[in-house]
């Protein structure tokens, strides 16, 4: 009995600053400024402004979570048969970058993008012509790639580490070659992981505002950034929180592919 | 033949590590080679100086953002390890309806969007009457470290032995005692890591202080964000620098230590 009082604070502690909070913008966003109940600030993501918003963002987060799958996979493949897992090596590379902080890490981007900046100079070093890299969505991409590839990786490389050796050499004694060993094997016993991969990438992509502010230029505006200012400058918090509520749609999609796939937290990524 | 086709294989693979570490540090190399460069433009390399790292010394903005950022780093992470901790101990003890509970609730400010943790969190603070400073970014910080160090306690917890607790209180010790001379050294590895974690969340942390900060305070994150447009002061990339190399060495040291204990 008296173990279960320790868990007192935290249940206080969730109830006012997690439950009460996430009521309080359902309430904001479905209201208007005088209290009275409107579903006119959820609506208002059909304006063509809002919904152009939400779509790019719903493309350019689609684009980064496939990109970060393809390259992560493999990568927790290689990472797995180096067995460089003893310890905690791998979760040690990955989010050693996060002590350099974040603004400046995506920053520096702007630095390497440039017309004038470091690819653009090595690609006129080597005699080829010049790309325009920055302000564009696929800096935007590049952004979210960089900032969100650990919560990719570390999530497959924990259930990769889990699947025993003997049955994958099984499968191979049994005759099955690399494509059939994957399928059969290291597809279907990853997938909590990719699963929780897939989430922990998609659900910040889509609601970045930061990225594609230093990254995009002022003319890309992504949801996130719609929301973003109308609590900075616009200053409408029911619009806001309307738009919010748009966007948790999808946030409670992604919780319920978690809890469906993903039951006993084999793939959480810490 | 099949010798040359493993070595390839090795190759490509070696290749494609390379590629991936060169993608993850290229930017941070960058910043620290900038911290050293005599010009303030980002892309003009104007000879080596030490000078910002003098300015960066004497900057009162810097220091102070500097300070706030360790103080909300250190303690929220601290009293997050604690609430936490607690909450493992009891989340783990109990049935399992309650038990699933509790952990989607602990799994919401995880998956949630940081943009909508850190608006719900302002909305409830205006609404409780709490002014916006240095207060509501601690509790803002605290609300999505307990998490983490639920997260890094509860598989810990689950590897221990209840009997080994029961004989300690058999023996004639108290249910306290037992647990600091008999649990805890167990659970131990998770909440360091757990603490540590959470630190490191709160130092990276933008978005929440963003929302939850109010005028007239700043962490290093919103010192940098408020700075973009006018153009960071290198001085920013040597403080950057300098946190960086610390903690890798701090790092390296704890986790190549020749007597570390195999886990």
């Amino acid at each position: 009995m008296s173990k279960k009082l320790l868990s007192g604070p935290y249940l206080i502690w969730m109830a006012g600053f997690t439950v009460i909070p996430l009521i309080l913008i359902v309430y904001y966003g479905l209201t208007d400024r005088t209290g009275a109940f409107t579903l006119a600030n959820v609506i208002s993501i059909t304006t063509a402004e809002h919904a152009k918003a939400l779509w790019l963002s719903l493309w350019l987060s689609f684009v980064s979570t496939l990109v970060c799958l393809l390259l992560a996979y493999p990568l927790a493949m290689i990472l797995r048969k180096r067995g460089v897992g003893k310890g905690s090596f791998v979760v040690f590379i990955f989010i050693l970058p996060m002590w350099m902080n974040f603004l400046l890490r995506t920053l520096a981007w702007q630095t390497l993008l440039e017309r004038n900046g470091v690819i653009n100079g090595i690609l006129s070093a080597l005699h080829l012509p010049t790309q325009s890299l920055i302000n564009t969505p696929g800096a935007i991409v590049l952004g979210m790639v960089y900032n969100f590839l650990p919560f990719m990786v570390l999530p497959i490389y924990n259930v990769l580490c889990k699947i025993d050796d003997n049955t994958i050499n099984a499968a191979h004694d049994l005759g099955a070659n690399f494509w059939q060993t994957f399928l059969f094997i290291w597809f279907p016993l990853s997938v909590p992981g990719i699963i929780s991969g897939i989430t922990m990438v998609f659900v910040p992509a889509l609601t970045t505002f930061v990225i594609s502010n230093l990254l995009g230029g002022s003319k890309i505006l992504l949801i996130g950034n719609v929301i973003e200012q109308e609590f900075t400058r616009g200053s409408n918090w029911h619009l806001g929180s309307g738009l919010s509520l748009v966007l948790m749609v999808f946030i409670l999609a992604s919780m319920a592919l978690i809890a469906k796939y993903d039951k006993n937290g084999e793939g959480s990524a810490f | 033949m099949k010798k040359t086709k493993d070595s390839l294989k090795k190759v490509t693979e070696n290749f494609y590590l390379a590629l991936i570490m060169i993608f993850l540090y290229a930017p941070i190399a960058t910043l620290m080679v900038l911290s050293f460069s005599n010009s303030k433009s980002r892309t003009q390399w104007g000879g080596f100086t030490l000078r910002w790292y003098g300015e960066m010394f004497e900057s009162a903005t810097i220091m102070n953002a500097l300070q706030n950022t360790l103080v909300i780093a250190f303690a929220s992470a601290l009293l997050a390890t604690v609430i936490g901790t607690a909450a493992a101990i009891a989340i783990n003890s109990m049935k399992p309806f309650p038990k699933t509970v509790i952990m989607g609730i602990t799994n919401i400010p995880m998956l949630n969007a940081d943009i909508v943790t850190g608006i719900s969190l302002m909305l409830a603070f205006i609404a409780f009457g709490i002014s916006l400073g240095f207060k509501t970014i601690l509790i803002a910080h605290i609300t999505f470290n307990i998490p983490y160090v639920i997260l890094s306690v509860m598989p810990k917890l689950k590897q221990t032995n209840k009997s080994v607790y029961e004989a300690a209180m058999d023996l004639g010790a108290s249910p306290v005692y037992a647990f600091f001379k008999v649990v805890f050294p167990d659970i131990l590895p998770g909440v360091l890591s757990g603490f540590l974690l959470a630190f490191t969340m709160s130092l990276d942390d933008f978005i929440i202080t963003h929302f939850t900060k109010g005028a007239g305070i700043n962490t290093l994150s919103t010192l940098i964000y408020s700075e973009v447009r006018r153009g960071i002061k290198p001085s920013m990339y040597a403080l950057s620098t300098i946190i960086f190399v610390t903690v890798l060495v701090l790092l390296i040291i704890t986790n190549f230590a020749p007597h570390k204990k195999e886990t």
